[in-house]
């Protein structure tokens, strides 16, 4: 019998890349995706099921579905998205109902990954220039983000101790750049002037948004338990990033740039959330040797990754982009699922 | 390869040809293979700035500046180089001095200079956290003071390290106080030595001091710019632009005897007392030397 999967946050960006990722192996013989919204992408076997953010209907789902493995993707890390009461729930209230359900008597659960990020480590001036996953951060959590995501790894560590039997992978990605991906980095680097702190230029680390697919795939397929941090390799002064992209940067003040940056989120520019300036102010490295040495293989470097973002953004800009004219209709998906007239054994296409 | 490479390229031009009709869908996403083990990953970066924050352009334009400052005006004088080796990591440790410390670039600038390795300077991350000098401080070598980045450069990548064991209270100290080694911190130093498998290399630094002489120290304002210190120089006297530079001092660097632990380096603890004792010897030893490099120094301006 092959693996019965579920993914959190299908309507996502990583939930719909996952989704069309695990579709592609033959191992996988069920997918189903939560999430309060339609899915946004097309998928071949994916069963959608609509759900609240804390997953009321969780227990029930793994009871009736038999679930082995759950992809836990739909952790907020841009905070730019939604109000910190809404993260809040998603991250923290639905990781423990998440956690609760798969924990719960008579589970089939075996194989978790969850979809962490680096902010946990923070980022300040006495920062070792490569935080390991035994690493505790410096300085106490100042952004909601960063709280959240702490206490989300709190359940997760809780979870793994009291869950011998459960392989439970927490990936901490560092911030994701890619052609397909908008964050407020993406965004930035597509302004005529790309934000930047005077006086700083700190060293930043990123991972391709390939790279963050294959990692979760991995570690559901490899079954490796514990902390892995995922980054490319290098790091690369936000200066040579501008350079890269052929940008040239407009200085924000190093003192209360929180204030000057509000106008240009007033304005619709970009959101630079308080997590991002710290990291545009000192930087943040994370050692990503420990995933590579249980056997994880990197497609990107960091410099590899912006060049990467960068030469689909000038493609982009010249041919116009992909046309993502996708909408989920219900009664065409469970008509190609579940109606008899549809020849099952036949590769679709 | 190179389609491996840039699969993102080949994806969105097959997106772009894709008739763009209301019923168009994206090119379903694939994952590409994994590139083979030993293939080099593309790393197209435009500048030079290590994962150290150091950019060999700085820095050698640096040695340029520094050189005739270091030949010329403290006109350093090394005693015992040889026992710093040529190879493999090695801590160096040094007393500390003077408002804005010389010490620190003399004896970066003289072993790169004399045995052609780079010297990783840790200091305090008060440096990092000052805009401008943050950022030109780490492009010419210098490192902010973590026990995981000390680690890592004297074990994985067998650097020379040079560390301060008083911190800012040795340059923070005024002249009537000067050549009185401060405490040496909890030995932090030691243990990261022990753990790395590395031997410790004193350095007893002359005329430091005598550079920038700190006559009092007004911490309201240290505490307001949130600086270690606020010094006031004898320095100042001659302007703002004289309170930079420092005094012709000549100084003059011994080197000690290597101390090599005879312990299992990776231990997740090592003796506390040991580290201590360690500590402490080691700072008797710079103190004598300094004891007796005064006792030879027959003018602060000429040694």
């Amino acid at each position: 019998m092959g693996r019965r999967v579920l993914i959190t946050g299908l309507a996502t960006f990583w939930g719909g890349r996952l989704a069309q990722a695990l579709e592609a192996d033959p191992d996988v013989e069920v997918i189903i995706g939560l999430d309060t919204r339609q899915p946004r992408v097309k998928l071949e076997r994916t069963e959608y099921v609509r759900s609240d953010e804390n997953y009321s209907i969780l227990s029930r789902i793994v009871r009736a579905t038999g679930i082995d493995t759950i992809a836990h993707t739909f952790l907020v890390v841009d905070s730019t998205q939604m109000s910190s009461r809404t993260m809040h729930e998603i991250n923290v209230i639905g990781t423990m109902n998440l956690l609760a359900a798969a924990s719960a008597s008579g589970s089939t659960v075996r194989t978790i990954a969850v979809k962490s990020s680096a902010y946990v480590y923070g980022a300040s001036a006495a920062d070792p220039y490569w935080f390991r996953e035994t690493d505790r951060r410096v300085g106490s959590p100042r952004t909601k983000v960063e709280r959240s995501l702490l206490e989300v790894e709190g359940f997760v560590r809780d979870f793994a101790r009291d869950n011998p039997h459960v392989c439970l992978t927490l990936l901490r990605f560092s911030n994701v750049i890619g052609p397909d991906l908008t964050t407020p980095i993406t965004t930035m680097l597509q302004l005529p002037l790309v934000p930047k702190v005077a006086g700083y230029d700190p060293r930043i680390q990123l991972v391709h948004e390939e790279d963050v697919v294959a990692a979760i795939m991995f570690a559901l397929r490899q079954r490796v338990p514990g902390i892995f941090n995922v980054a490319g390799d290098g790091q690369v002064p936000w200066s040579e990033i501008m350079a890269l992209a052929g940008k040239r940067g407009i200085p924000f003040p190093p003192f209360a740039t929180g204030l000057a940056v509000e106008p240009m989120r007033r304005l619709g520019l970009v959101d630079l959330p308080p997590e991002l300036v710290t990291l545009l102010t000192y930087g943040r490295g994370i050692d990503n040797r420990r995933f590579k040495e249980a056997g994880f293989g990197y497609r990107y470097t960091t410099a590899g990754a912006v060049d990467a973002f960068v030469q689909a953004l000038r493609l982009r800009n010249t041919v116009g982009g992909p046309d993502l004219g996708y909408r989920y209709e219900e009664d065409v998906e469970k008509f190609f699922r579940h109606s008899p007239a549809v020849l099952r054994d036949r590769p679709s296409d | 390869m190179a389609g491996d490479e840039r699969p993102q390229a080949a994806e969105a031009a097959e997106g772009a040809k894709v008739p763009r009709t209301a019923t168009a869908e994206i090119v379903p996403f694939r994952l590409p293979p994994v590139a083979d083990e030993q293939a080099e990953l593309d790393d197209p970066r435009p500048g030079d700035v290590d994962e150290w924050g150091r950019s060999e352009r700085v820095r050698a334009a640096v040695r340029q500046a520094y050189d005739p400052v270091y030949t010329r005006w403290f006109r350093a004088h090394w005693e015992g180089l040889e026992k710093i080796p040529t190879e493999g990591g090695a801590l160096l440790v040094s007393n500390h001095a003077g408002a804005i410390p010389a010490d620190a670039p003399t004896i970066m600038h003289g072993v790169e200079k004399e045995l052609g390795r780079p010297v990783y300077g840790l200091a305090d991350h008060f440096f990092k956290n000052t805009p401008v000098v943050g950022t030109l401080w780490a492009r010419g070598g210098g490192v902010v003071a973590h026990p995981d980045n000390a680690y890592r450069l004297l074990r994985e990548q067998q650097q020379l390290v040079l560390v301060f064991p008083e911190g800012s209270k040795g340059p923070g100290k005024t002249y009537n106080e000067r050549y009185r080694l401060r405490r040496f911190g909890r030995g932090g130093f030691v243990e990261i030595a022990m753990r790395a498998g590395v031997p410790i290399i004193p350095i007893a630094v002359v005329g430091s001091e005598e550079t920038m002489p700190i006559l009092f120290k007004v911490p309201s304002l240290a505490r307001i710019l949130g600086a270690p210190y606020f010094p006031v120089t004898a320095n100042m006297a001659f302007g703002p632009l004289g309170a930079m530079i420092p005094f012709p001092a000549k100084i003059t660097l011994r080197v000690l005897d290597p101390i090599t632990f005879d312990v299992a380096p990776d231990q997740p603890r090592y003796s506390r007392s040991r580290i201590m004792d360690e500590s402490e010897a080691i700072r008797q030893q710079i103190q004598e030397a300094l004891f007796d490099l005064l006792r030879r120094r027959r003018s602060v301006w000429f040694g």
